[in-house]
């Protein structure tokens, strides 16, 4: 059947049988290097087609709709705008800090894409820590926030960056606790095992409560580290213009805007793959025949058609509840998130122990 | 792949940022002016230093997250242990948890959470 670990075993096979291993191992690294920038752009150009789709829909409006048919083209469009201003460096600012920063949020985001299986046996680096690299490498964006808030010398970019670093590190620990709970149940930090262990049932529904609780906490916990509405204050356009990036302008605003659009990606595939069971088809129980029907779909349309779900729940919070101010946001990781992950852990691993999951 | 992906990764990452950067540069012709350099607040002259204090309470959560973040990466471990182990590990992280909600009392107490 038609896969993507098929065709990257076929690559293999013929490179390994047309030169010699120095030279496949090269050509293999060129061929994911590329393969992962094109999916990159492809998923920028995407995530804002439909982010504003999505808003235009949620508002009762048509959105986008004059380049291409139904507007499809207006990103790309849109790209070729930014690639032809100017990127202006403020005169008062860090200018080493403020060029570093784009560059640092695009090499956290396409590290990120390591760890993650987009379909069957599809994965460029299936390390045994995969769940800790994410949250480890996830940490170093607040950097690169800071910096760009830090290096711009204006006050509403500083003002920014430090809220967005506030947040950042709060909400990353009911994140980090809510992932435990499923590294308490799989006893693994592989993501193909974490798979592997939801063959006959996604943790959502096996893990019962505790299990939702820890799925919307996480939820909760990447919309804001990913500083999307409403936990946008690190850009709230309607106080800061637009926060940590106001002094960004062309190819290096478009670099901070792409990494802020795959990280969104990221983490809800993370979130696919630990709760909804990443590419595992739908599996209940005992019934073989729905199961076989369900096998029939590749794997790579269940991961894909996972993590578009939760990408378009976030969107959707942004057009239900409004924004937070800045001592409600931490009241509510500190007071009630970070309580109720904590002493939900301990429920989930009495559960665990007790083996009162299916 | 193994671990060359992330090699792989991070020379993509560079270069793409680092041609999108270049192509922008090579494709227009800078102009000069004297406002174009001052930071953008709206449009009103900028008023004083930018680089100045800042409210405590950022920093007073960035201390409190230090706690919890190194009691989150000593979690990790020991949330691949804790099924086999048994009730043990459920008897061990209660008290590790107990110890730490203490101090976060006390944070709470001395008004650490609270925002000025």
């Amino acid at each position: 059947m038609w896969s993507f670990s098929n065709i990257a075993n076929s690559i293999h096979e013929w490179l390994s049988n047309n030169f010699n291993p120095t030279w496949t191992i090269i050509i293999e690294m060129v061929i994911a290097g590329v393969a992962v920038i094109s999916l990159f752009a492809l998923l920028g150009l995407v995530l804002v087609i439909m982010e504003r789709k999505v808003s235009a829909w949620m508002q009762i409006r048509l959105g986008p709709n004059r380049v291409g048919p139904k507007g499809m083209f207006q990103s790309l469009a849109d790209t070729l705008k930014l690639l032809v201003k100017e990127g202006l460096t403020p005169g008062g600012a860090d200018k080493f800090l403020f060029n570093l920063a784009p560059f640092i949020a695009m090499i956290v985001a396409m590290l990120l894409m390591a760890p993650i299986a987009f379909a069957k046996d599809f994965q460029l680096w299936d390390l045994n820590i995969g769940v800790l690299f994410v949250s480890a490498v996830s940490s170093i964006m607040v950097i690169s926030i800071l910096m760009a808030g830090w290096a711009s010398n204006n006050k509403y970019s500083l003002m920014g960056a430090m809220r967005s670093g506030a947040q950042i590190v709060s909400y990353e620990l009911s994140a980090g606790l809510s992932i435990l709970a499923v590294v308490v149940m799989t006893g693994s930090l592989q993501v193909s095992e974490i798979i592997e262990s939801q063959r006959n049932g996604w943790w959502i529904f096996k893990g019962h409560l505790p299990m939702l609780i820890a799925f919307v906490t996480f939820i909760i916990a990447v919309t804001a580290e990913t500083n999307r509405a409403p936990f946008d204050l690190a850009e709230a356009e309607s106080e800061l213009t637009a926060g940590f990036h106001t002094e960004y302008s062309g190819m290096k605003f478009a670099l901070f805007f792409l990494a802020e659009y795959v990280n969104v990606f990221i983490v809800c595939a993370i979130g696919a793959t630990l709760f909804l069971g990443g590419w595992m088809p739908f599996h209940i129980g005992k019934w073989e025949g729905f199961n076989h029907v369900m096998d029939y779909i590749p794997s790579s349309i269940w991961f894909f058609g996972k993590t578009f779900f939760l990408i378009f729940l976030i969107m959707w919070f942004r057009w239900t509840f409004p924004r937070l101010r800045i001592d409600q946001l931490l009241n509510l990781e500190w007071k009630y998130l970070l309580p109720i992950s904590m002493i939900n852990l301990l429920i989930v691993t009495a559960m665990a122990i007790l083996g009162w999951h299916f | 792949m193994g671990a060359s992906s992330l090699i792989v990764l991070i020379i993509a990452a560079i270069a793409f940022s680092g041609i999108a950067i270049l192509v922008s540069k090579l494709v227009l012709k800078p102009t000069t002016n004297k406002q174009k350099g001052e930071p953008y607040e709206c449009g009103i002259p900028t008023q004083g230093k930018t680089w100045t204090q800042l409210n405590v309470g950022y920093y007073l959560f960035a201390l409190i997250f230090l706690i919890f973040d190194v009691e989150l990466v000593f979690l990790f471990p020991w949330a691949v242990v804790a099924k086999g182990m048994g009730w043990i590990a459920l008897v061990e992280i209660v008290i590790f948890f107990f110890i730490l909600f203490m101090g976060f009392l006390y944070a709470h107490k001395k008004g650490a959470l609270k925002w000025m």
